[in-house]
Order: C-alpha cells, then structure tokens, then sequence
C-alpha cells in the first residue's frame, strides 16, 4: 500500500517496533508513527490488538494455574521443612 | 498469621542458615516455580521434580549467593536451568538441534489477520481455550517458550528475564518479540474459528 506521508513507515517496519511499541519502550516518534500507521493498515491494526490481547490472555491464564494438592507438602518433605509446617489447605 | 507471609526474606537470616526464614522463602515462591516449571515441561510430575530440585539447589548454593540479582530472579534462574536441563534430558538424540532460526534472520512476517479481540472474555478463557493456550507453548522452541514464560507469564521486567537467563536485554526483546508473534498467528487459527462459524 503506498503511504501519502514523507516519514511513513512500512507493515515490515511496523513489526520491526513493535516489541518496544507493545512494552510501552518506544519514543513518542515511533508510537506516533505507528498509531498513524494502524489507522489506515487495518492488518497491522489487528495485528497490534492481537498480540496485545495473546500476552493479556497468557498472564491470565498463569495467575490462575495453581498447584495441585499434595505438592507442596511433598516439596516440604523433600526439603525436611515439613515440621515446620502448621497446617495448609 | 499472614503477615509472615508479606514481610520481605531477610537474606542474612538465610545465610545463617535459618530453617523457618528458608520455609517463609519458600512459601512464598514455590506457586510461581512450579508454575513456570509446568508451562516450560506441560507434564505435571516433571514440575514437581524441578520444583523440588530448584528449592534443593536453592539450599546448597545460598551461600553463593552474591546478591547482584533479587532473591526471587536467583530463584528463577535455578529453576530454568533445572527446566532446560530435563528438557534436554528428555529429548529424543534424533531431534538434538531441531531448533533452527537464528536471532539475525528476519521476523517471520504475520499471516493471519482476523480480529478475534473482542470475543468474550469467557470463550477466550474458556477451560478448552486454556488448553489450546498451553499447547500453543509447546510448539514454540524452548529458548522462546522460557523468555515468554518469565516475562509475559510470570511477569518478570525484561532486565530480570535476562538476569535469569544470562542473556542481554537485546537479545530477550528479541525472543519475546518471536514468540508472541508465533503465538498470536497459533491463537488466531484457533479464535477465528469461534468468530466465523462458516467459511
Ligand atoms: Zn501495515
């Protein structure tokens, strides 16, 4: 797609930002130059938003993984910590 | 009684080899651990076996311990060395270095491109939706799935994430940036399918 602007990136140059972009690392330059960008490249657009969106879901995802019973107090075991232990659900 | 839990680790009292300081330290990072061992091994009793060791270690080598890192980044450290370490272990000797893609080479441009953001909340966190998310990991190369784990799960700045894996800063961004990418184009396959019923 060619762009109008004398400073405009391209798609490629885009994705070369992004992981300074996504971090919140990026100067105000690139991020202007990237937000003029994904309103009129609607692929990058949803290629921004998507990745935004996999990292939300993967932390999600993380903070609710918990630990199976038993393990803990198999780990305190291992350890020789379990007289240590009051009491765990 | 929870308080125990907040107060920060006091390293002196480790050193001096105190046992309940040591039990304090561990309550208070065996979740994330076995966490991040489980998401790196996708096997629940491999998880438990780093988890297990990493704290082992921990005891052994606190007396190395020189403090240039926080406690909880030696902690992840251990553990992604004791991850990589079974990984490598496991591993078939026919697939030695099936690991081919190299920080110079260019990144892989996205492909897919269908806007699957706003589907709800709960169908992209639905428990069939975590299960592709964990597979999704899986296909990733270990040196990618550790970076992404310790930074984007667990939450790690990317200055400790190098810390923990002996790595400088550029060359984490850089594995960050290639496996969120990888993962966005594996959701996408998965998630389009739940806006676009029909071909
Ligand atoms: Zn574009």
């Amino acid at each position: 797609m060619p762009h109008e602007h004398e400073h405009d990136i391209t798609c490629q140059q885009l994705l070369a930002s992004l992981g300074d972009y996504v971090e919140g690392e990026a100067s105000e330059q690139i991020c202007r130059e990237i937000e003029r960008h994904i309103a009129e490249c609607e692929n990058c657009r949803v290629v921004v938003d998507t990745l935004n969106k996999t990292i939300y879901l993967y932390h999600q995802s993380a903070q609710s993984t918990s630990v199976p019973q038993g393990v803990h107090g198999r780990l305190m075991q291992a350890l020789k910590l379990d007289y240590l232990v009051t009491k765990k659900g | 009684m929870d308080e125990t839990l907040t107060q920060p680790i006091s390293l002196e009292a480790l050193r001096a080899g105190s046992r309940s300081e040591f039990a304090r330290l561990v309550e208070q990072y065996y979740t994330p651990i076995y966490r991040l061992a489980l998401k790196m091994l996708a096997n629940e009793q491999d998880a438990e076996d780093v988890l297990q060791n990493t704290f082992l270690k921990a005891m052994q080598h606190l007396k190395d311990f020189e403090g240039r890192s926080s406690l909880s980044t030696w902690l992840y450290r251990i553990a992604a060395n004791e991850a990589l370490m079974l990984l490598r272990r496991k591993r078939p000797e026919t697939s030695i270095d099936a690991e081919p893609q190299e920080e110079e080479a260019d990144l892989p441009r996205p492909e897919l491109f269908s806007d699957w953001c706003c589907l709800p909340e709960q169908e992209l966190l639905s428990t069939e939706s975590k299960t592709q998310l964990d597979f999704a990991i899986q296909k990733l190369p270990e040196k990618l799935r550790i970076v992404f784990i310790l930074r984007d799960m667990e939450g790690l700045s990317i200055k400790e994430t190098g810390e923990a894996l002996n790595l400088t800063e550029t060359a984490i961004k850089t594995r960050l940036l290639r496996a969120r990418l990888a993962l966005r184009e594996i959701l996408s396959t998965y998630y389009k399918e739940r806006i676009q019923p029909e071909p």
